[in-house]
């Protein structure tokens, strides 16, 4: 006989995960004990919040599901931000969380909450399993579900009764058939000859790349179809890191908070083969313009993306990797023509980033530029939302490595337990959060599951003492009126992070940060370096 | 532009919920919403009636199918399909006019399901604009209560809704 919480474990275990990230409670504890004998690492976090950022951090270093674990009532509903961060970022996620005894469901009782019902819009799918015989079923789905198609986090929810009813005996099943979920990957052949053939007559075609590249795994055959074509290509927040930053074709992050030549040349161009992108509103904030200008080939996973946002000439429906080798077979030694290289070279040249410095303080563009430099290539950075996330996105210079946010959804707090997730995940990647102050107390109990657990993240608050973006939203927009955006009072950081046994210093000039940055780089020790940061530094170049 | 819209779904539960929450949360609008099982009783056959344009209907389309539960999606094409309600009418009676209003059941079709001292109730299954014809009709009477299913509709000839 095998009871249901020993079930959960082995289909964990025959999904391949090693690492989980959890909060135990009363209705988890059968799993949690089952959890207790298995060669499964499990990562207590300081709120479950950051289990589920944990979990995304995680599968995005891994490229496989993360797993986050909560007990009912307020550990599943804590989950809630976590999950719908990963399902707007498309990150695929399990969230497992107890709930009361089947007997108990619908009556109110202690730490009963509807999880599966209140996560209805943030999760690609969810299971209240009724029965121990589903569980194996029900796992294999999920991680079937969470990993293919549009990546996305599911939901399994699993009263206390079924972790302790036992039943004969434990298979997991080999495959996943379900009738009504068959993502299509191939893409289109006659829509990807139409495609090539419009990308064959288009006078200034850009490529436009999103997070999609990047789950999918097709970010060198990205590479490879632009540098045949020699097409530039933009990025998405979502998509930073197809490219690395300083080759010849790229030309940045677009949109609101974007660089001002990828932008241009959004403007300019007559084709833009968008990958793997949702196109929304922060990437293109007037799309009835962009479809006046340029023609549109849109691919994506997920048809209900594409003539969502903006409308499409082409529509391919696919996963990215095979339609890019149609792309690259097909295009038949195409190149763009010299006018446009000239002008997109151009832009790229002329672009140049004016940086007001200000004495006594660190200029965060500046040094997130020079920290490219220091960190080994294949570095992972984490970034949180706010201003900090814009001088990343804009400055970093990603080489082999990976950029870590949250464009979709921004998530406040998100950097720390993502960081924590892709250490664990990827143990000699080196991995470092940029945060700000304002984001860096909304996670930093997990300072405590980072020394715990010995992990080597280096973390930077770039503190000015502001939600510095809301503020300088209030500068441009509220007549400078700074309603609720002033962190005056703040506690000592460094002191604090000491407090949690972790080396802290603060700096206010780049030289200073550079300094304890070559010296920290490549010890073994957690760190947190906080930079003085002048409140009116903007957040674009 | 009115469009109707048949979804076959798993027989599940939970599966309504989902289905109806997608139209409330991106505010698409639903006029008309039946449920109920089919031939196989795995699957069950939600029919929507809603509004909106070519772009709005495309959208509840591609967000259908993209509900795990949801095996199938057909926007059925107008004219080449048969839809049907069924509504209960309870109408104020008085003995001297009971043969009128048995007189307007068989001009309409409809039947009479119960008579009563100061009532009589009327079943009537038929499209909504025929139903309209049969209350605008009754209405001088006094209707005292109506229920009304939501439309169901299937596709005239061989065309059909199958997994």
């Amino acid at each position: 006989m095998i009871s249901g919480a020993d079930i959960m474990v082995k289909c964990l275990q025959a999904e391949g995960i090693d690492v989980v990230f959890g909060y135990p409670g009363a209705t988890i504890c059968p799993f949690y004990d089952s959890l207790y004998d298995s060669d499964i690492k499990h990562i207590l976090v300081r709120q479950e919040q950051n289990a589920a950022h944990a979990a995304s951090g995680y599968a995005r270093a891994k490229m496989k599901p993360g797993v986050c674990i909560a007990t009912s009532g307020p550990g599943a509903t804590n989950l809630i931000t976590g999950i719908a961060t990963a399902y707007m970022d498309s990150i695929p996620i399990i969230a497992i969380t107890g709930q009361v005894r089947s007997d108990l469901l619908g009556s109110d009782s202690f730490q009963e909450a509807d999880i599966t019902g209140a996560c209805e819009p943030f999760t690609k799918h969810s299971y209240l399993v009724k029965k121990t015989e589903d569980l194996p079923r029900v796992f294999k789905e999920a991680f079937h579900i969470a990993s293919t198609g549009r990546p996305g986090p599911v939901l399994i929810d699993i009263p206390m009764d079924i972790q302790t009813n036992e039943i004969e005996s434990f298979e997991y099943p080999d495959s996943v058939n379900i009738r009504s979920y068959k993502p299509n990957t191939k893409g289109h052949t006659v829509q990807v000859k139409r495609a090539v053939e419009m990308i064959k007559k288009a006078k200034r075609p850009i490529i436009v790349s999103g997070g999609g590249v990047l789950s999918s795994g097709a970010k060198l055959k990205l590479r490879k179809f632009a540098e045949m074509t020699q097409i530039p290509v933009l990025s998405t927040m979502m998509g930073i890191g197809v490219m690395p930053s300083d080759h010849p074709l790229y030309l940045g992050m677009l949109g609101t908070h974007g660089r001002q030549c990828a932008n241009e040349a959004l403007h300019s161009t007559d084709l833009a083969i968008v990958c793997g992108a949702r196109l929304g509103d922060r990437a293109i904030a007037a799309p009835n313009q962009m479809e006046k200008r340029a023609k549109i080939i849109h691919i994506d996973i997920d048809p209900a993306e594409i003539g969502k946002n903006v409308k499409v000439d082409i529509p391919i429906v696919g996963d990215m990797n095979n339609v890019l080798k149609s792309f690259i077979e097909e295009i038949d030694g195409f190149k763009i023509n010299d006018e446009w290289d000239e002008k997109v070279k151009d832009l790229k040249a002329h672009f140049q980033s004016k940086i007001s410095t200000f004495d006594g303080y660190v200029e965060p563009r500046t040094l997130i530029g020079k920290l490219s430099s220091m960190l080994k290539a294949k570095a992972i950075l984490c970034a949180d939302v706010g201003q900090n996330q814009i001088w990343c996105a804009n400055n970093f210079r990603i080489r082999e490595g990976r950029f870590f946010t949250t464009g979709g959804m921004g998530t406040m707090g998100y950097s720390i337990p993502a960081a924590i997730g892709a250490k664990l995940g990827l143990k000699k990647r080196d991995v470092v959060v940029v945060c700000g102050d304002g984001s860096f107390q909304m996670s930093l109990n997990e300072l405590s599951t980072i020394k715990q657990n010995h992990l080597n993240i280096k973390i930077i608050v770039m503190r000015n003492y502001r939600l510095g973006m809301v503020r300088e939203l209030q500068d441009n927009n509220y007549n400078g009126r700074h309603a609720a955006t002033i962190l005056n009072e703040e506690p000592d950081i460094v002191a604090l992070s000491k407090a949690y046994g972790i080396d802290s210093v603060e700096v206010s000039s780049n030289e200073d940060a550079e300094k304890y940055i070559s010296r920290i780089v490549d010890n073994d020790e957690p760190f947190v370096l906080v930079c003085r940061v002048h409140p009116d530094t903007p957040s674009i170049l | 532009m009115k469009y109707t819209l048949s979804i076959l779904v798993e027989n599940q539960a939970g599966v309504l919920s989902k289905i109806s929450g997608m139209f409330s949360r991106r505010g698409f609008n639903i006029d008309s919403l039946a449920v109920g099982v089919t031939y196989d009783p795995t699957v069950s056959r939600i029919t929507v009636v809603t509004r909106g344009d070519e772009y709005v209907v495309e959208q509840i389309e591609k967000q259908l199918n993209k509900c795990i539960p949801v095996i199938k999606v057909k926007r059925l094409v107008e004219g080449e399909f048969i839809s049907r309600e069924l509504i209960l009418i309870k109408v104020h009676c008085a003995a001297a006019k009971r043969f009128e209003i048995i007189k307007i059941a068989e001009l309409t079709g409809a039947k009479v399901v119960d008579v009563a001292n100061t009532t009589i109730t009327l079943e009537y299954c038929e499209t909504a604009e025929k139903i309209q014809t049969l209350t605008d009709l009754l209405k001088p009477y006094g209707i005292r209560e109506i229920v009304r299913t939501g439309t169901i509709a299937i596709d005239k000839g061989k065309a059909e809704v199958t997994i």
